[in-house]
């Protein structure tokens, strides 16, 4: 993986303040990656994140952008090519928003035609319709709107950074959670380099391909995947800054693997309860998986409890007694989904699929073993 | 009516009507002498304005000044100047009322410009418009509805003021109510007072129209659904 964007010792010092915004500060993002940097306000995140396009020059060391140090870089035509989001999304309330998003193109000097073909991309690309909204004003428009504006006006001069300080910061929980959502599927396609600043756990924990905690001075604590960072937080700090309920917040970004799942026993529909029990109990289970011969999961049967009764000798087959199972979960979907589908049925498992295709169950042990598993299979205290 | 100089009819149509050539080119001359003081106020303010405002330690001075001279009356100030530039000159007439001007539109630019949203200023910092860029495509287009407040105050206030320069042979509408007082003859002082307050009210109209087209995202707020 390339790096993109590395800070080398990078610290920031103000005059009027005897302590350092940011202390030798080094980091790497790599390309296509989105790297967020969490920590508390005032922290120095900003400040970091504005030496990459030289709104803020450091006091020491060096920034380097695609391998070139940024201080040896025309700061106009560095920023040109760096897409810059903001919390009020900063939209110019005296222009429309076509006339927004036209800004970067235009200062790039790119003639009539190509400006309003890519104002128009860009607008489909965050979910604006152009024709509804190209000739509004940013005061007609939502908060979740205007930081779409300001999204695709940070993304028209197709540039391969894109630095965004609190963009969602602004939002009612909703739509931050729903601009979350499409910014990660639009970074999905675009693969852009992403610097991202947050003082949201939860939203570095969605968003980010790796995080970084940064304590008051710029001090990097911490810098790793999601589920490393809160599986195992390096320092003191991270772990209270992450909070109490970081467990919790691990299900949500540790992923189901085909190894974290438990195999039942799995019968035909067509096996007698009796068989059916045998296999259960040489399993040292008390249930069993009904399947079809593709391999479809039709149901569950407990052929203890339906030997037992007066009315069967054991001689019926299962399909007679199969329950039904709830609606599973997708192997790509987090073991946070898995265990709210468990909660929500009132089920000790659930069902995990690879499109159509029954897997295997997760129950409540597996979960815990798998959320082992993703910080490298020591028990860790939550 | 105090007002009027004597008694009689206040106006005495066949007089309008004989005049009538005269008072227009009075008409025009204090529509003129307006005109050029607002612009070359505008042209001295808006200047001086945004280097006041990049400058804060040039605001007290400059803020001090103008006032100054806005304070001080307009016939003393008409007498001040016109053994430098001339009595009965139209130098001395414009260089009084350009004085007046300059206070309100300073002071208007200023708050124009610092009204210009931080965040919008950021991104275009931020998105490589070099600062004469972000001048010219940001801030003064910000600053704009308050410039053009200014304008509008500025403009109503020197169409009173050209009147006083009537003392030194200017003065436009002015110059029939001195004319009026002079010959004890009410009908050109009723006429300059009726329109001259019609021409503020003119301005003012007009001005408050070029502002509602040119300012268009100042009126349209309707949040979107």
């Amino acid at each position: 993986m390339t790096v993109m964007i590395s800070f080398e010792a990078v610290s920031k010092h103000y005059e009027n303040d005897a302590k350092n915004a940011v202390e030798n500060f080094s980091l790497d993002v790599d390309e296509g990656e989105l790297s967020v940097l969490v920590g508390p306000s005032g922290g120095g995140k900003t400040t970091i994140l504005r030496m990459v396009n030289r709104m803020v020059e450091p006091s020491s060391g060096r920034v380097l952008v695609g391998g070139q140090d940024v201080a040896k870089v025309d700061r106009v035509e560095l920023r040109r090519r760096t897409g810059y989001v903001i919390q009020q999304a900063g939209l110019f309330p005296h222009l429309k928003v076509a006339d927004n998003v036209a800004s970067v193109p235009r200062l790039l000097g790119w003639d009539k035609a190509r400006v309003h073909a890519r104002v128009n991309d860009m607008l489909d690309l965050v979910g604006l319709n152009p024709a509804e909204f190209a000739g509004r004003y940013p005061n007609e428009l939502s908060g979740g709107q205007a930081q779409r504006v300001g999204v695709a006006r940070a993304l028209a001069g197709d540039p391969p950074v894109l630095l965004m300080d609190e963009p969602f910061g602004a939002l009612d929980p909703i739509a931050r959670a729903r601009l979350q959502q499409e910014f990660l599927a639009l970074q999905e396609r675009l693969h852009k380099t992403v610097m991202f600043v947050t003082h949201d756990v939860d939203e570095a924990v969605v968003m980010g391909n790796r995080i970084a905690v940064i304590s008051q001075g710029g001090r990097l604590q911490q810098y790793d995947t999601p589920a490393q960072v809160l599986g195992r937080p390096a320092t003191s700090f991270v772990a209270d800054f992450i909070g109490a309920d970081r467990g919790l917040r691990r299900l949500a970004v540790t992923p189901i693997e085909v190894g974290d799942l438990y195999a039942p026993p799995v019968v035909s529909p067509k096996t007698t309860v009796a068989q059916a029990l045998v296999a259960v109990e040489a399993s040292g289970d008390h249930w069993a998986a009904v399947a079809s011969e593709d391999g479809r999961l039709l149901g569950w049967v407990e052929p203890g409890q339906v030997a037992s009764a007066p009315s069967d000798n054991g001689s019926s087959t299962v399909e007679r007694y199969m329950r039904p199972v709830g609606a599973g979960v997708s192997l790509d979907s987090s073991l946070k989904a898995a265990f709210a589908e468990m909660l929500q049925q009132d089920a000790a498992w659930v069902p995990v699929f690879d499109h159509d295709r029954y897997l295997g169950v997760l129950t409540p042990d597996t979960l815990h073993a798998a959320l082992r598993r993703s910080v490298g299979g020591e028990p860790v205290p939550v | 009516m105090g007002v009027v100089a004597s008694a009689g009819p206040i106006v005495q149509w066949s007089w309008v009507s004989s005049e009538r050539s005269m008072i227009v080119s009075l008409l025009l001359q204090h529509i003129e002498l307006t005109v050029i003081a607002v612009a070359i106020g505008l042209a001295i303010a808006v200047p001086l304005g945004i280097f006041a405002w990049k400058m804060p330690v040039a605001r007290p001075p400059l803020i001090g000044v103008t006032g100054l001279i806005y304070v001080i009356p307009s016939v003393a100030l008409l007498s001040l100047f016109a053994p430098l530039t001339g009595f009965f000159s139209i130098t001395t007439a414009e260089v009084a009322l350009v004085g007046y001007t300059l206070l309100i539109l300073l002071r208007n630019t200023i708050a124009g410009l610092e009204s210009v949203p931080a965040d919008a200023q950021d991104a275009a910092q931020g998105m490589g418009y070099t600062p004469l860029q972000e001048l010219m495509k940001v801030q003064l287009p910000l600053a704009l509805p308050a410039i053009l407040a200014g304008v509008r105050v500025a403009t109503v206030t020197t169409i009173g003021l050209v009147t006083v320069t009537a003392f030194i042979g200017q003065g436009g509408l002015g110059q029939l109510i001195i004319q009026g007082f002079s010959e004890d003859f009410n009908t050109p002082i009723f006429v300059g007072l009726v329109l001259s307050v019609l021409l503020a009210g003119v301005a003012d109209a007009l001005i408050v129209g070029i502002q509602r087209i040119s300012l268009p995202w100042v009126r349209r707020r309707r949040l979107a659904s």
